[in-house]
């Protein structure tokens, strides 16, 4: 097995070795082989495309979770000019599995701020598995506030599996540092963006993820609980998480159907890690478009429309 | 079957268990201290147990019920009603659910939200039902809260609200996630309007009410004991492999860690956010004349 490629992608792995075997063997002789490259690079993208077509939430799910997925730092590093990483909450620490700064977007600044994940081991230890603690948010807290003061729009990249289920994080207050960042953000005098890139865990996602526009990458996921949460709570096992994953509607068009995000960015084909610089490039003309848009928004307007479309979050009827 | 278990029914004795309420009615027994108690003593004491003090759960109604005047009282928002977004199904549909919910607590969803005056002070409550799924916060739950807010910033009054819920709900998905945004939205609102939000939370306050209203109090009070946090102490402890601290997450731990401002025994609860909304909002109360 292919470790490159998830379990449902196998069929893809295998042809991709083969076409890897023949062109090792046409390097190697004069035997020419180029017309069945062609043939089976033209059938690999057609299985990749038919493959994708029918993807279950709940391997949109491992899509979303891919560690070879563009992190926050990827996009920033690659969407922004002149990134100045800005750190600590002012109270307490400094958490890594939030980064945020400065940088320029098209030469415009803008505040960054985005839940990062580690690619190796170690990182993954030390960004804590993209879970952040409660100086995490506050620390963001602390960037939108200045983003504020000095009129900066906000762009945020939403990656985590939740907040950090501690004992230091719960003595902290977590719970508060969540709702003050929802609080501060519906009425933040600056326009906000929010991308979910990868996983959109619970509160800790929502805590950055209060905004002017929330965008979702296509094979992104968003929900109030793991699919592995909700099948332990509600069937009583971890393992029937596909299910849960089903029930809860967590992909980005079933959430865009339901008017609970506002845009859907496609990815390439076979998901953002097969072609990232395409999604780098997507990404980035989405955003610039969006925060041209918003920018021309006047204030006032700008928080109404902000205030309005919280208001209009949920599903409920009326008895006469 | 004896003659024993004939009129004594399944109640008394089921498995060598003790029955949880011996004669259902008139006598009920004190979970922590043991104490058989008098039924009509308990509703006087609102549930808090005359011998110990442990504070037990009360109905959403019944405490406003205790909290409010009797007079005037304005129900908010009391024809939204649920309903199924996602036809989510999980071992039971979430409609079964639902339904069964209401017929056992005879309330329409998880939240009752009234107007009212405390001691002449006019305030808007919100008090949530636990027996309802868990106090769970859906779109009602969230809508509800949200008209009450209204209602405070209508007619400019204090919002109180007492949490007992365990979060957010499941079976509504991102829908309930987007409820702890859409009432921390309207409390921000009420703030910049200048009026006061007191938020109690009671046993338990967890989960995402505790990650947005619940701890958006200016002021917030705890009831003795109560469980208090975000994520769950059964996830934290699977998570980091360790004992809990004794009394984590309890109302006093977060009382000497700084998140709450006081602990109040529900018997004194009207009595002291009278005393300090009347301080907050200059309140002086009209002396009616009496007619001669």
């Amino acid at each position: 097995m292919n470790l490159n490629y998830l379990d449902f992608e196998q069929p893809i792995a295998e042809l991709q070795q083969k076409i890897e075997e023949l062109r090792f063997a046409t390097s190697g002789s004069g035997v020419n082989l180029t017309e069945e490259i062609a043939r089976l690079d033209l059938k690999s993208r057609e299985l990749t495309e038919q493959i994708f077509a029918n993807l279950t939430p709940w391997q949109v799910a491992q899509l979303a979770r891919h560690p070879q997925r563009p992190y926050a730092l990827d996009y920033i590093k690659t969407l922004f000019t002149e990134w100045e990483e800005l750190h600590g909450d002012r109270h307490y620490a400094d958490d890594p599995s939030i980064v945020s700064g400065v940088a320029r977007l098209e030469g415009r600044a803008v505040c960054v701020i985005g839940q990062q994940k580690g690619r190796d081991a170690k990182e993954r230890v030390y960004r804590n598995f993209g879970m952040p603690k409660p100086e995490g948010y506050r620390k963001a807290l602390r960037i939108m506030k200045l983003a504020e003061k000095f009129n900066l729009p906000v762009v945020t990249f939403i990656d985590t599996p939740g907040a950090y289920p501690g004992i230091g994080a719960e003595e902290r207050n977590q719970s508060e540092a969540i709702a003050r960042n929802l609080f501060e953000l519906s009425r933040l005098r600056t326009p906000v963006i929010a991308t979910v890139t990868g996983e959109g865990g619970s509160g800790g996602a929502l805590a950055i993820g209060v905004a002017d526009h929330v965008m979702m990458l296509q094979y992104s996921i968003y929900s109030v609980i793991s699919p592995e949460g909700c099948a332990s709570i509600l069937f009583k096992d971890a393992g029937r998480a596909p299910e849960a994953a089903e029930a809860m509607r967590i992909t980005s068009r079933d959430l865009f159907q339901h008017k609970l995000v506002d845009e859907i960015v496609s990815e390439p084909l076979g998901g953002a890690h097969r072609d990232p610089a395409a999604m780098m490039n997507t990404l980035k003309q989405k955003l610039i478009s969006n925060l041209e848009r918003l920018r021309h928004t006047p204030m006032p307007q700008l928080l109404a429309n902000r205030y309005q479309r919280l208001m209009s979050y949920g599903a409920h009827d009326r008895l006469n | 079957m004896s003659w024993l278990d004939k009129i004594s029914g399944s109640k008394l004795l089921t498995n060598g268990r003790r029955s949880k309420s011996v004669p259902e009615g008139l006598w009920t027994k004190c979970e922590s201290c043991q104490s058989v108690l008098y039924r009509a003593e308990l509703e006087r004491t609102l549930e808090v147990c005359p011998k110990c003090g442990t504070h037990r759960p009360i109905d959403a109604r019944e405490r406003l019920n205790h909290f409010l005047d009797p007079e005037p009282r304005f129900e908010i928002a009391a024809n939204v009603i649920p309903t199924d977004p996602l036809k989510f199904k999980d071992s039971r549909k979430y409609t079964e659910r639902i339904k069964e919910a209401q017929a056992e607590t005879q309330e329409k969803d998880a939240l009752v939200v009234m107007r009212g005056q405390l001691m002449g002070l006019p305030v808007v409550t919100a008090s949530f039902e636990f027996s309802f799924m868990g106090g769970s916060m859906g779109s009602v739950v969230g809508e509800k809260f949200v008209q009450g807010v209204d209602a405070a910033l209508e007619y400019g009054t204090p919002m109180i609200c007492f949490a007992a819920t365990g979060g957010a709900r499941m079976q509504e998905s991102l829908f309930s996630l987007m409820q702890m945004a859409k009432t921390s939205a309207a409390l921000a609102r009420l703030s910049e309007r200048g009026l006061p939000f007191i938020s109690v939370l009671t046993h338990p306050t967890m989960g995402g009410v505790s990650a947005s209203l619940a701890m958006l109090g200016d002021i917030n009070i705890a009831e003795p004991r109560a469980l208090i946090g975000f994520a769950g102490p059964r996830v934290i402890e699977q998570t980091v492999r360790q004992k809990l601290p004794e009394g984590f997450q309890r109302a006093e731990f977060l009382l000497e860690k700084g998140a709450i401002d006081m602990i109040i025994d529900r018997r004194e609860m009207r009595e002291k956010l009278y005393r300090i909304l009347s301080m907050l909002t200059h309140f002086t109360p009209t002396v009616v004349e009496q007619p001669n």
